[in-house]
């Protein structure tokens, strides 16, 4: 497996604008000459299939909501991180970059994160011209806050509904090149599989979810942009529809697949109530601008509380432990997401956690609201806040609401260069769905910076860059009467058959749920190589087991949630095997992989730069043969590494 | 510890959009207060597929009530009877032990069934493909403070952008009316200054294909209004009514 990030030389600062002047154009006569299929449609699909429609290519793009404008962007909602210095605080790009560098435990690679925060300015200028309602001061300007893992206020907000604006934003560029005729948009289809043509991404297999029917797609390229793999976990902050399906297809097909082990756990979830439960709710990041996490400081407080007979209100001051501002004194409340949710594990671990479970710690608002006014509070948060108290019935003004963390962010994902090109020719993978920019944690409010970087500033040049270099008179050469396709298809047909004869007695969901168990409890927020090891023999007892009693209910023709979940499932099995496999490689503990062989005295992370400081990319070999791993070097040439302190 | 109930759902079902319908009864036991309705669906569901019939299709991704995904009428009201909140953030709490609860799909002609509770909101895609946009190449911006924008007009344009283009606003009206979505896209982009320049272009278009698809007149009845998870007010449809008239105009006095 080649994996030549082909990271342009010269100065860090330079790298990308002398890629974009080196890279190949393409005339904008021609470009009508050329199809690209873009999969996915939310910030980084979405960007990106609108952008190289303006720029005069032929794009299909496909989604499986109902509309493009339901990705799973549109939920995030703290903010968009920028390196704009508008509020005078010290910002810089290089700053954002040491930031995302450091904040991801050095496990990303230098010169894609710079780019990232060198094009985070424009994201901003373009958002703003798509008429993205930010947050504004009274004097017109743009308003800022600050987010987990840093110390200036580069975040900029559309009250909590950053993900969605900014989504609605793109996806109204999108809808114009719909309008247009551009981009041929298809709603409820799901990828199934990749076409390759002389090694080269040339198409997919997609299913009509709602006439059930299979059908090929060619095109010069294929974008995919189709979000991370959180729901392996089954009870994950994803929507419910999130899958790793056409990664884990590219996968076998020879793309690599980096990092898999890099899962976020986001520390301010509502904490699961019982075993009904589909998902876990995120409370956005932000509520740690003015929320104080804590835990009582006893475990016999705690007992009492989770009886009932104590509320939180009525534990004194120096009954409750303010954990994250005790044990990260300059950070406080706004260490970053992984070192949070290990310190609320730690804390329930000991004794001292809330909820009906035990699993859970305070977010009091209390101390804010005393300072600063209901109102004020209100003005900030108000739409979280009913959220939270839509879900469990508790008004967080009054009483502090209940958190726990919750699987919420892919920092893994398709390996690709810096072109964002996979191991497959001409195959693109942009937004979650990739592995690049996040290292092993990702930084509040990065995600979709990452996702629009992706599709508005660094897609549209490198794909148009691949097209220019394979050449015009390669343009719109293979169809879909290739024999490649229809070969793909009729694996893909098989499969399907295969699911729906099985006819056992166990459903889809309850075998996610079952999967979701085991890669929590061994593959979560702490990791052993003893769990890691049964854990890859249950996944797999599991998977014969699927393939021998998963009960498919319904038919191949029509609409069939079954027949859809269990394709999913199916490639979740594979998947979570993938992912313990990754986290028994890496001996260390970086970021959101914690191991609990490699700690410090006092529980702290410890990587072994010597050793781990590459990216893990995995070959697929065979459904049972292991996979193979290949490394690529990190080298950091303008950060220096160094233990992560937020202390 | 938790309490949980027992229920009777009447729910609609039907094959696909060529086939009629009907509600079928369902007893359901042992509900968690806690659930969500759609976790309640969930539970549903998997007696289903135990008992080896078809379970029910619904519509829905995030839940949490931002995606616009989830699309029910519960007990007659487009996402039940809380306020302000989709399907999908409707805790079983505010059912009863006993109830029965009527489950069925938008009912409205532009958005046909396609399968039980699922149905086809296409129709506001291609009103947004005709207009709800504000042209600009990526690349082109200039920089975002360059522009002051007041708080009050931003807010204001939020207030309109919330719209989670559920669907709900048809449903709920009698004439499956869709003024305040329209009204909600037109306004989010015509109060701000960047969307000046496409303005009357703009609401002219959207407002001719929201008629071409088949949507009712608005005849300010407001149960959009009451129904609309994200709030959005009557009062965008009063903007979008004297948008209208003076593109309107503006178009009248071009074309003699």
């Amino acid at each position: 497996m080649n994996l030549d990030a082909k990271i342009p030389e010269g100065l860090i600062a330079e790298k990308w604008s002398s890629h974009k002047f080196k890279m190949k154009l393409v005339n904008p006569a021609n470009r009508r000459k050329y199809h690209v299929i873009v999969v996915g449609s939310g910030l980084a699909g979405g960007a990106a299939a609108a952008s190289l429609a303006e720029q005069g290519y032929n794009v299909s793009c496909f989604c499986y909501q109902d509309s493009p404008r339901r990705a799973h962007s549109i939920a995030a909602q703290g903010g968009i991180n920028a390196a704009k210095n508008y509020q005078n605080d010290g910002d810089s790009v290089h700053r954002l970059f040491y930031d995302t560098v450091k904040g991801g435990d050095y496990r990303a690679r230098e010169a894609n994160v710079y780019r990232l925060a060198e094009v985070s300015s424009s994201i901003i200028d373009q958002c703003v011209a798509s008429g993205v309602p930010f947050a504004r001061e009274y004097g017109g300007q743009l308003a800022n806050r600050s987010f987990g893992g840093a110390q200036v206020s580069r975040t900029f907000y559309a009250r909590g509904q950053t993900g969605q604006q900014l989504l609605l934003g793109a996806y109204a560029s999108l809808s114009r090149q719909i309008g247009l005729g551009k981009v041929k948009m298809y709603n409820r289809h799901e990828m199934l599989d990749v076409v390759k043509v002389d090694g080269h991404a040339k198409g997919i297999i997609v299913r009509n979810m709602v006439t059930g029917k299979i059908s090929r797609h060619a095109g010069d390229c294929v974008v995919l942009a189709t979000g991370g793999y959180g729901n392996v976990f089954f009870l994950s902050t994803n929507a419910q529809g999130c899958n790793v399906t056409a990664a884990y297809r590219a996968y076998k097909r020879g793309a690599g697949f980096a990092n898999p082990c890099y899962t976020q756990i986001h520390p301010t979830c509502i904490p699961v109530h019982g075993d009904q439960q589909s998902k876990l709710t995120l409370m956005s990041e932000s509520l740690r601008n003015d929320g104080r996490v804590w835990a009582p400081k006893s475990a016999e407080t705690a007992r009492q509380i989770r009886a009932g007979k104590l509320q939180a209100n009525d534990v004194p001051e120096d009954g409750r432990d303010y954990y994250l501002e005790r044990k990260y004194p300059s950070f406080g409340n706004l260490a970053p997401r992984d070192i949070s949710s290990r310190a609320a594990k730690e804390a329930c671990d000991e004794g001292r956690g809330i909820a009906a479970t035990g699993l859970g710690v305070y977010l009091d608002f209390r101390d804010a609201i005393k300072r600063d006014g209901r109102k004020a509070i209100e003005e900030r948060y108000g739409n979280l806040f009913d959220m939270y108290q839509c879900i469990t019935g508790d008004n967080p003004y009054e009483v502090p609401m209940m958190i726990f963390p919750a699987v919420h962010y892919a920092m893994g994902g398709l390996w690709v260069d810096y072109n964002l090109e996979s191991t497959i020719p001409g195959m693109f993978v942009g937004g979650e769905a990739n592995f690049s920019d996040h290292g092993a944690n990702r930084l509040g409010a990065s995600a979709l910076m990452q996702g629009l970087a992706d599709g508005y500033f660094v897609l549209p040049y490198t794909v148009g860059n691949y097209l220019g270099e394979q050449g015009v008179a390669a343009a719109g050469k293979v169809t879909t009467e290739h024999p490649a396709f229809a070969e793909v298809e009729a694996e893909v047909q098989a499969r399907m058959d295969k699911l729906l004869s099985i006819n056992g007695t166990e459903s889809p969901r309850s075998f996610h749920k079952r999967l979701g168990q085991i890669v929590w409890d061994k593959c979560g927020m702490a990791r052993s190589k003893e769990g890691l090891e049964s854990a890859i023999k249950e996944v797999q007892a599991l998977r014969k087991e699927f393939w021998e009693n998963v009960r498919v209910v319904g038919e191949a023709e029509g609409i069939n949630p079954e027949l859809e979940k269990a394709g999913r499932v199916a490639d979740f099995m594979e998947f979570g095997e993938l992912m313990c496999r990754d986290a028994l490689m890496r001996e260390e503990s970086c970021g959101g992989h914690f191991r609990v062989e490699h700690q410090t005295a006092d529980g702290e992370a410890m990587r072994d730069d010597e050793n781990f400081a590459f990216v893990g990319v995995w070959e697929y070999l065979g459904d049972d043969t292991e996979p193979a791993l290949h490394r690529e070097p990190l080298i950091y040439e303008n950060v220096k590494l160094a233990t992560r302190s937020y202390k | 510890m938790e309490k949980t109930m027992n229920l009777t759902l009447k729910v609609w079902r039907q094959k696909n959009a060529g086939t009629a319908g009907r509600f079928v009864e369902y007893p359901l036991k042992d509900v968690s207060e806690d659930s969500s309705f759609l976790e309640m669906l969930d539970i549903l569901n998997e007696e289903l597929v135990e008992q080896g019939q078809e379970p029910v299709a619904f519509d829905h991704d995030c839940r949490e009530g931002i995606c616009g995904m989830c699309s029910m009428t519960i007990n007659g009201t487009a996402h039940g009877p809380q306020r302000a909140t989709t399907a999908c953030q409707l805790h079983m709490r505010h059912f009863h032990d006993g109830e029965t609860i009527t489950i069925e799909p938008w009912r409205a002609k532009p958005f046909p069934v396609m399968k039980d509770l699922i149905v086809d909101r296409s129709p506001f895609d291609r009103i947004i493909q005709s207009g709800g946009f504000i042209t600009g190449r990526a690349g082109s911006a200039v920089d975002a403070n360059a522009m002051p924008i007041p708080k009050s007009t931003a807010d204001y344009a939020m207030d309109a952008a919330a719209c989670i283009g559920c669907g709900a606003c048809v449903a709920a009206c009698p004439n499956a009316s869709a003024m305040l979505f329209t009204a909600a896209k037109v306004v989010h982009m015509n109060s701000l200054p960047q969307g000046k320049a496409e303005k009357d272009r703009r609401t002219l278009a959207m407002v001719t294909t929201m008629d071409g698809e088949g949507f009712g007149g608005c005849t300010n009845i407001g149960e959009c209004e009451a129904v609309c998870p994200k709030q959005i007010s009557l009062d965008m449809i009063a903007h979008l009514n004297r948008d209208y008239a003076a593109a309107q105009v503006k178009d009248f006095f071009k074309q003699v």
